[in-house]
């Protein structure tokens, strides 16, 4: 039973939604044509195909594409020691996906990272709420559009984006910059 | 008067009807009105949370009926760095992920760029060999930490001191290997950054020998110890199933019984050649997890000495092995040629400048380090930085289970069960 067949017999049951299986470095990757349908698909390959590992759920911020979302689940199976990885598009519109978590009870934690960090909200989520920046954050961090060095926020003692002690000084690199050359040090244009 | 509630004795079964009691739907519904249950904060700044976690507890008298455990004090947005530098950049990054075994982190991630560029099979046998004993180096030095942060936790002061020592030795290893004690960004992008120095791998050796005299004096210390036994057997029962959706790795999830160690069921470097046993637990219980990590300590030194056997080059390598893949593109060329000659030159410029040039592309690494199964996902549109690095944290996963595992146990097998999960804060937070 190789990670190539599983993915076979998963477009098999969906194959109006789910692409052909893609291969790269060894690994198979399905992407899904329609986000609606996650939790059949997860349901199905968790109680059908025995992927009862889910190994990590990420987001992908495609800014300046539409959709502008992807999520990406990697599933994996102790028994047949398989993986697969499945990817959705969700759009900036609706920002919106339903989870998993009755499926795998894991992906509660990642779940609630990605609202965190990316701002997309899960659908039936038993506890919708950020865990690694603190209640009322009133940004997304890990987006595209939102600057390295941070933005100010209500809680000024707690989070702050003044400049450290040292920091933005003569000899230090440049956040944010294309490629070394733009990060070098000496491109800072000096304070007068 | 206030009624006669008998403490149950450890007894799994028994305990978990009384937890699935205590969490019956309309026990919960009725209105707190005499005052019962007490909210408790185990605060981010407490001696037993292993880093800056903090646990909002509720209790009913001393059992736990509600946990809310809060992560990400030690949040430092390494994935958004990331997106910002080169892949070489990122090392230093990796090795304040797991902060108690940095030299696992830099073998993981660099194997993940290896992969993403395709080189993994290319690597030579002697860096492979060397960051086989970086990886279980690190994982003696985390395991010792955490059986003897554990046992200090419950109570057995000694133990601590004890690993510490050992602990001290892998530090002047790591320091005299990669010039620092705990931050070694060893290895980097198709290879590591220095061969060992003269008299390592004989001083390596001479370690193993004593490190086993330790882990055999913890063992005498605790494992039949009384005490020991009644604060942490049928505590913090985690069973198989519950394992596996929790997503669990590493030894917690081996301590449930569950066979699955990622150096045998996906092999990489050259765990394959190697001969070693994977200790698996069967009740899942907070003594389970401890015997497997001092099984994995001995199972680690047995990999160190193999290593040191079959090593190409011997110890000193007087025969000049590689210990670098030989693209220029891709590792750094030697500084003398990149003096002289004008290729050289040019792929040190780019390299440093631009980066390793990865092809677009995602790939997902999990590597076995000693927390559980560390992973990669790098998706790369072509170019030096990546588009997006998710770093799959095993604490951040083996973390989540405690809202379901701690309800039903009083306050002081929080202790246990916190040092048992084995858990460290900079990494689940990154």
């Amino acid at each position: 039973m190789t990670a190539l067949e599983l993915a076979q017999k998963l477009k098999g049951k969906f194959g109006d939604v789910l692409a052909e299986p893609v291969e790269f470095r060894g690994e198979i990757t399905l992407k899904l044509a329609d986000a609606g349908r996650i939790v059949e698909v997860c349901s199905f390959a968790k109680s059908e195909l025995g992927f009862d590992f889910l190994v990590d759920i990420t987001s992908l911020d495609n800014y300046g594409d539409d959709p502008r979302w992807t999520i990406v689940y990697h599933l994996y199976g102790i028994g047949h020691r398989c993986h697969v990885r499945l990817k959705t598009d969700v759009s900036e519109e609706g920002s919106e996906i339903s989870t998993v978590t009755g499926v795998w009870r894991t992906a509660d934690w990642h779940e609630r990272e990605i609202y965190d960090m990316m701002g997309i909200r899960f659908r039936g989520h038993p506890d919708l709420r950020r865990i690694l920046m603190w209640e009322g954050y009133p940004y997304f961090p890990l987006r595209k559009d939102f600057p390295l060095a941070g933005k100010p926020t209500d809680l000024p003692e707690v989070a702050f984006t003044r400049p450290a002690p040292l920091e933005g000084g003569p000899f230090v690199t440049v956040a944010g910059g294309k490629d070394t050359i733009a990060r070098e040090p000496r491109v800072r244009i000096p304070e007068n | 008067m206030a009624d006669v509630r008998e403490i149950e004795i450890r007894d799994a079964a028994a305990q978990a009807e009384a937890a699935a009691q205590l969490l019956q739907p309309a026990a919960e519904d009725l209105p707190d009105i005499h005052g019962e249950k007490m909210v408790l904060n185990m605060g981010p700044s407490h001696p037993s949370t292993h880093g800056v976690l903090r646990i909002v507890l509720e209790l009913d008298g001393e059992i736990i009926t509600k946990a809310a455990p809060e992560v990400g004090y030690l949040h430092r947005g390494d994935e958004k760095i990331a997106e910002n530098m080169t892949y070489t950049q990122f090392i230093p990054y990796t090795d304040r992920l797991d902060y108690l075994a940095p030299l696992a982190n830099n073998v993981a991630y660099a194997l993940a760029v290896e992969k993403l560029l395709g080189i993994q099979d290319k690597l030579p046998p002697r860096c492979q060999y060397l960051r086989v004993i970086c990886c279980e180096l690190a994982r003696i030095s985390s395991h010792l930490l955490g059986v003897g942060a554990f046992a200090m936790d419950v109570g057995a002061l000694t133990v601590f001191l004890l690993t510490f020592t050992e602990r001290e030795k892998i530090y002047n290893l790591c320091e005299s290997l990669t010039g620092a004690r705990f931050t070694t960004s060893y290895t980097r992008i198709g290879g590591v950054s220095r061969d060992t120095p003269p008299g390592w791998c004989a001083a390596v050796r001479k370690f193993l020998k004593e490190v086993v005299v330790n882990i055999d004096e913890v063992e005498t210390l605790l494992t039949r110890n009384r005490i020991w036994v009644d604060r942490t057997q049928g505590v913090g029962v985690i069973p198989k199933e519950i394992a596996v959706d929790y997503g669990l790795s590493g030894p917690n999830l081996r301590g449930s019984g569950v066979e699955y160690d990622l150096r045998r069921a996906h092999p990489y470097l050259v765990y394959d050649r190697l001969k070693f046993e994977v200790p698996v637990g069967s009740a899942g219980d907070c003594y389970d997890r401890y015997l497997v990590r001092m099984e994995e300590m001995r199972q680690s030194v047995r990999i160190i000495e193999q290593c040191l056997e079959q090593i190409p080059g011997g110890f000193d390598n007087p025969s000049k092995e590689p210990v670098n893949v030989s693209d220029g593109k891709i590792i750094l060329p030697p500084k003398e040629k990149v003096l002289s000659s004008m290729e050289e030159l040019i792929h040190h410029f780019i390299n440093v400048t631009q980066g390793v040039d990865a092809p677009p592309g995602e790939i997902y690494f999990g590597a076995e380090n000693p927390k559980g199964e560390l992973g990669f996902y790098i998706h790369s549109k072509g170019g030096g930085t990546p588009h997006r690095l998710k770093i799959r944290a095993p604490s951040f996963v083996n973390l989540s289970i405690l809202s379901w595992l701690l309800p039903g146990y009083m306050i002081s097998d929080t202790v246990s069960i916190l040092g048992s999960l084995d858990f460290v804060m900079g990494e689940c937070d990154r």
